[in-house]
């Protein structure tokens, strides 16, 4: 137990900044953090795996199959860390969230469980078939063990997200007298408008962060002179996917959200953009630094009625400031969420730009000898894990302070009998445990892709 | 429909034990049955195909645990804080030694992941049955439905036990010695060579270990928890389960001939599956136990979710039941037989 003495935390009723409650918090924040950096990659990857399975059915050629082999070993990994660290995440709810769990269970336990039954199932069985059974199946069949594994993944992140989009946007419930909550219609559930754009949003940004991965293989490669096609192979695929990926992500998926999310949540928009007061023909604020006492944001640079064309489609319309609402309806985190957002639309742009000047260069025919453009390519590879974990941190911290938007606090949520000891104590453990899994991804991704694709080739070659 | 999903959990939970059991089991005998790299590779791939999806049936049951059942996933879970804790590092630690060590030829590097292999499939049968031991003996529950256990207080049962104590002790041990069993019984159907002597040995001699724990254990739980033969002094019929333990046992005596390998895994599989029915039994209609006086039994009616939820659960859970068992059927057809000694790494 932490003993504090009743010193200045305590005074004006402030709570222990390091009470079970921040603790819980921290601890699941943490861990779905670090989890998520491997399936956004996995997900976007499996996709581009299919593609090149498809490529090498289609044109017989073997290069498309070895580079298949290359990215399902990288897959391979990601995957392992994905699932073991995914593992954590549903029993946390039980264990972290137990009021949480005990009241929402009718309703969010119902798509865990289907993530579990209906895609872990499938990619587990069909994962297996991939890498094991290149030479036990006919070509067609290694094929669609790719796109079965490719539908579970995928499968996998709608279910999550039809649990959070519930969170952030309460659909078709009942609640009874002890504030149990049930599902009143499992189509509603399933097919909630803020999923919907929630998965299309996320899902875009998940090929984002693969074609970039793929990109900066192929753009070393082409940077160290490698012998071989294989620079040019990734560099193209993740070119031309990145720039849809990009595209997308902007424009519909991302813009719809954002105007979803406007008119469901608008005192998080109100919070995201900085916006203290309501205004018409309100300003966006790219840059600044939020000031929570005087509301106001310090060293801005703001472009005159955007925001209100960005929601409303009109330059003239009244965007709600934070001054609309109570106090203790803000987002508790305001200038981390200020930060979050802007990194991450910061970042989309920047995305959009490298890859529409890669994409022309590519149709150009002169983008694999563009050294100047290569160095960008392989140096933003760790920008979308970063922009994905922004946009995760934007809806989250912009829910607070619900757990489930204005139905469930989130203070009302956390295990009432696991104490800030306890909660320390694994919050601790899972920092050292997932210490040891980065090093060990960063070993045995970087030695992989420094062997390269001809290495498994060759392999294949002398036992043969 | 509150009998029906306690026992949908409970063939969730059973399947959990008898598939990802056997993987487990090999893990626990790794190092002490699989000397060489070439054996030590032989005895992965035996497992690699399946381990992942036999390890889902937890995450499963799990989930359907969570909707079905949600005050008792809320209690429980908050409740068994740090041993879950405890197992989840297992399950992460495990499934990287699983699927890394065979990413670099380097002799220390696979050293170390064969060591936190066993060492952390050990570990984690040990914590299975030590917490399936601590379901059937009850747990302090509060006025509020909820507990906290510690790790341990006085190691004797009662009214403030701990997540260990003599009783949950020897569960722990039933658990590893059957699994190991389990194990070694898959590895002899599956493997040849040095590997499937090996194994075929060491389950000679773990059979009457399992035995002879079998026999301390069903005496033990009426001594820790007396209302579990509530049951079955009401329902004779629910003394198949114990009878579905001996004929398990009888079966899987483990023979020298090959064609008796199947026969003693199946008769290795119907013993844990007996068990896990006979300790269900024992519970039903109770989901767990309280012990103390201030709180209550959970029960399948207090924790039961809402109808509409259950009977929706119903329709997709039906289908997703009949997806898996394809799935499964094909996996293990498309590896069926032995895994030969002389492959080319582990997969890939």
């Amino acid at each position: 137990m932490i003993t504090s003495t009743p010193g200045k935390h305590h005074q004006n009723g402030a709570k222990h900044p390091m009470d079970a409650l921040t603790l819980h918090r921290i601890h699941f924040g943490f861990t779905i953090t670090y989890h998520y950096l491997f399936p956004q990659l996995t997900m976007g990857l499996a996709l581009l795996i299919v593609v090149l399975k498809t490529l090498a059915l289609k044109t017989g050629d073997e290069k498309y199959d070895v580079s298949a082999r290359f990215w399902a070993k990288i897959f391979a990994i990601n995957f392992v860390l994905g699932v073991v660290t995914g593992i954590p995440m549903e029993f946390q709810f039980g264990t972290n969230w137990s009021e949480f769990s005990r009241r929402t269970g009718g309703v969010i336990g119902m798509p865990l469980a289907m993530e579990g039954i209906f895609s872990f199932f499938l990619e587990s069985a069909f994962l297996g078939l991939f890498l094991f059974g290149e030479h036990r199946l006919s070509r067609r069949m290694h094929w669609l063990s790719a796109f079965l594994v490719f539908c579970g993944s995928w499968f996998s992140g709608f279910f999550i997200i039809v649990t959070n989009a519930w969170m952030q946007h309460p659909v078709s419930y009942t609640v009874n007298a002890q504030g149990v909550y049930e599902v009143a219609s499992f189509w509603a559930l399933l097919f909630n408008p803020w999923a919907i754009l929630e998965y299309a949003h996320n899902m875009c940004a998940a090929v984002v962060t693969a074609s970039f991965v793929m990109s900066a293989v192929g753009a070393l490669y082409l940077l160290q002179r490698r012998p071989g096609d294989y620079g040019r192979i990734f560099l193209k695929l993740g070119v031309v996917a990145g720039v849809i990926s990009c595209i997308l992500q902007i424009f519909p998926t991302g813009d719809l959200h954002g105007k979803y999310m406007a008119k469901h949540q608008p005192a998080a928009t109100a919070a995201m953009e900085g916006l203290f007061h309501s205004t018409k023909g309100a300003p966006i604020a790219i840059m600044g630094q939020p000031d929570y006492e005087t509301q106001t944001i310090d060293n801005p640079i703001a472009v005159n009625k955007v925001l209100s064309f960005l929601i409303y489609g009109t330059t003239s319309a009244e965007v709600t400031g934070l001054d609309h609402f109570p106090r203790d309806q803000w987002p508790s985190a305001l200038p981390l969420l200020f930060y979050a957002y802007h990194i991450m639309a910061g970042l989309g742009t920047y995305f959009a730009a490298l890859m529409a000047v890669a994409g022309f260069l590519l149709w150009r025919g002169k983008l694999f000898t563009a050294r100047w453009l290569l160095w960008p390519i392989l140096l933003s590879w760790p920008l979308p894990y970063i922009a994905t974990t922004a946009g995760w941190m934007t809806a989250e911290i912009g829910r607070q302070p619900w757990l489930v938007y204005g139905l469930i606090r989130t203070s009302a949520g956390s295990s009432t009998h696991v104490s800030a000891g306890n909660s320390l104590f694994t919050l601790l453990g899972f920092l050292g445990l997932y210490s040891l899994l980065s090093i060990l991804w960063i070993i045995l991704v970087y030695t992989h892709i420094q062997s390269g694709p001809n290495a498994t080739h060759h392999t294949e070659v002398t036992l043969a | 429909m509150g009998t029906l999903w306690f026992w949908i959990v409970a063939v969730m939970l059973t399947a959990y034990v008898v598939l990802d059991g056997f993987d487990l089991g090999v893990g626990a005998v790794y190092l002490f049955v699989a000397r060489t790299e070439e054996e030590r590779g032989q005895a992965l791939r035996a497992i690699g195909p399946v381990w992942d999806g036999n390890e889902v049936w937890l995450l499963a049951a799990g989930g359907t645990l969570f909707f079905a059942f949600p005050l008792l996933y809320a209690s429980a879970f908050s409740g068994f804080y740090l041993p879950l804790m405890m197992v989840l590092w297992l399950l992460v630690l495990r499934g990287i030694s699983i699927e890394l060590r065979s990413h670099s030829a380097d002799p220390l590097w696979r050293t170390f992941f064969d060591g936190l292999f066993a060492l952390a499939s050990i570990l984690l049968t040990i914590f299975f049955g030590a917490a399936l031991a601590n379901v059937i003996r009850g747990v302090p529950i509060g006025p509020d439905n909820y507990f906290f256990l510690p790790l341990w207080t006085n190691f004797r049962t009662g009214a403030s036990p701990g997540i260990l104590d003599w009783y949950t002790i020897l569960g722990a041990l039933m658990a590893l010695a059957g699994l190991a069993l389990h194990g070694c019984l898959y590895l002899a159907l599956k493997t040849e060579g040095h590997l499937e002597h090996r194994a075929l040995s060491t389950a000679l001699r773990l059979w009457p270990v399992v035995i002879v724990l079998t026999c301390l254990g069903i005496p033990a739980t009426i001594l820790a928890r007396p209302a579990s033969l509530a049951y079955y002094t009401h329902h004779p019929a629910a003394f198949l389960a114990p009878l579905g333990v001996i004929a398990g046992l009888a079966l899987m005596r483990p023979g020298l001939p090959a064609r008796s390998r199947f026969k003693s895994f199946l008769g290795s599989c119907l013993y844990l599956t007996s068990m896990m029915v006979g300790a269900c039994l024992g519970l039903f209609p109770v989901l767990l136990p309280a012990v103390g006086t201030t709180g209550h039994d959970l029960t399948i009616a207090s924790a039961i979710s809402g109808p509409h939820t259950l009977h929706v659960g119903l329709v997709w859970w039906s289908f997703g039941m009949l997806l898996a068992l394809m799935y499964f059927s094909i996996v293990y057809w498309l590896f069926r037989g032995k895994v030969s000694q002389h492959a080319e790494g582990y997969g890939h």
